[in-house]
């Protein structure tokens, strides 16, 4: 074997390997997303985040709009603190509301912004005034269940005490 | 009666403290070697032809091996994963399944494992040999210093050609469970490339997969070339060398893929 037929094939070997790892990193990985792209920075509080993981997407109407890129708690307010990164192209009214929700039973734990009316929009670094946290369904469980002891309990009675919330923010309260 | 008791004691301590410093001596024994190694770098590379020779013989020649070995085990992934993601109705997430598998884990060690055995082996005989023939002895003689002559291109042949190796393992896998699944079982390809480029993210899953497959070439080079130089010279040496390559790169790799998943993915699993 002499050296010229080494050098073709070595060659070979590193232009195959080296369009491996490209294949992984654009055809697998998601090396060209939003990440790249410019973007702004959005803040939402909440009182639950829920399974809510970094990196999770940012959905306008199922359209992925972000990524979630930090999450904190708020140390006077004890509220989730979640940093959104939006994507540049994609502009958002002051009204907007962002909700956490979960595709499927199992499936993954996203943001949904759902687009107010407001002419003024969000800038960079802005928060988002309307939330709606995660639902918790042990939280939900317990609820129901107090709502049925309370409804057998006051079966003979009047019913003056009626729908007992546990004790929620608002904008918990608007999703029921 | 008592004094024999203690004797015995110190007997087992002493075996003990004997293990403990043989195996301190043998890895500083080993660090020192990767230095030297190190040190004539330059050496080698100036007569880069040798290097490349040895990325053909740990690199290219291993290229049908590695190539076979990622296509079905691909296939033999994506079998599996189907059967047991369809009792949840999640078929459609096979392609992360098969993706985050070979890219994270299944690549880096099983590429580190075949070359391992198919180029680490390979290594050792033949540089146990040349010690054994004392050809590295007559290098020395004349002037040249082995290190830089045969062990350091070799070292470095299966540092460079094991990244792509494990690279090409990967991708192999992910085609072959592209075949697997939606040429045979007929899962949508738009879901499965989707749901794959969706889960899995070049930082940290991608890279994090070149970085052991550079680590695992690192180690089976170093181990199979200090065998291949420390072998008794004696048939038997370089035989039982060649077999002790094989079984401490592949102890090695497992290992230290172990170590480096606890501390690379950890973070990234918890969120």
């Amino acid at each position: 074997m002499n050296r010229s037929t080494i050098d073709l094939w070595v060659g070979i070997f590193v232009a195959v390997g080296f369009g491996a790892i490209l294949f992984l990193a654009l055809k697998v990985g998601n090396l060209i997303t939003l990440d790249r792209t410019p973007g702004y920075h959005l803040e939402a509080s909440f009182d639950n985040i829920g399974g809510l993981k970094l990196r999770a997407p940012v959905k306008a109407a199922g359209v992925v709009v972000g990524r979630v890129e930090a999450v904190r708690l708020d140390p006077k307010s004890y509220d989730a603190v979640v940093t959104l990164r939006i994507d540049r192209d994609y502009q958002f009214s002051k009204d907007t509301i962002a909700a956490i929700n979960t595709s499927g039973l199992l499936g993954e734990v996203y943001i949904g912004l759902d687009a107010g009316g407001d002419t003024v929009m969000l800038n960079d670094g802005d928060r988002i005034k309307k939330t709606q946290s995660a639902v918790v369904i042990e939280k939900l469980i317990s609820q129901f269940l107090f709502e049925k002891a309370s409804e057998s309990a006051n079966a003979g009675g009047g019913a003056d005490q009626a729908s007992p919330k546990p004790p929620g923010k608002t904008a918990e309260g608007a999703r029921k | 009666m008592s004094t024999d008791v203690v004797n015995g004691i110190a007997y087992w301590l002493r075996r003990l403290g004997g293990a403990v410093t043989g195996v301190v001596a043998q890895l500083g024994y080993v660090a020192r070697f990767l230095v030297a190694v190190l040190w004539h770098t330059p050496a080698a590379f100036r007569r880069i032809h040798l290097t490349l020779r040895e990325i053909y013989f740990s690199g290219v020649l291993s290229l049908v091996i590695i190539l076979m070995s990622g296509l079905f085990v691909g296939m033999v992934l994506s079998l599996q994963g189907y059967e047991t993601l369809k009792r949840y109705g999640a078929d459609e997430q096979l392609g992360i399944l098969v993706a985050l598998a070979l890219v994270r884990e299944l690549g880096p060690v099983l590429a580190g494992l075949l070359f391992a055995s198919r180029a680490g082996s390979a290594i050792t005989a033949e540089i146990g040999l040349m010690k054994t023939t004392e050809q590295l002895a007559a290098m020395e003689m004349m002037a040249v210093d082995p290190l830089a002559r045969v062990v350091a291109p070799r070292f470095w042949g299966g540092v460079i050609s094991m990244p792509l190796l494990a690279a090409l393992f990967s991708a192999f896998g992910i085609f072959g469970g592209y075949i697997v699944g939606v040429r045979l079982i007929g899962i949508d390809a738009g879901a499965f490339w989707g749901q794959m480029k969706a889960g899995v993210n070049v930082w940290p899953d991608v890279t994090n997969g070149i970085i052991k497959s550079l680590v695992f070439g690192a180690a089976v080079s170093l181990i199979a070339v200090f065998e291949g130089y420390e072998a008794r010279p004696t048939a038997e040496g370089v035989a039982s060398a060649t077999t002790r390559t094989v079984v401490i790169s592949s102890l090695t790799i497992l290992a230290l893929d172990f170590v480096m998943t606890v501390f690379m993915f950890r973070g990234a699993n918890a969120g």
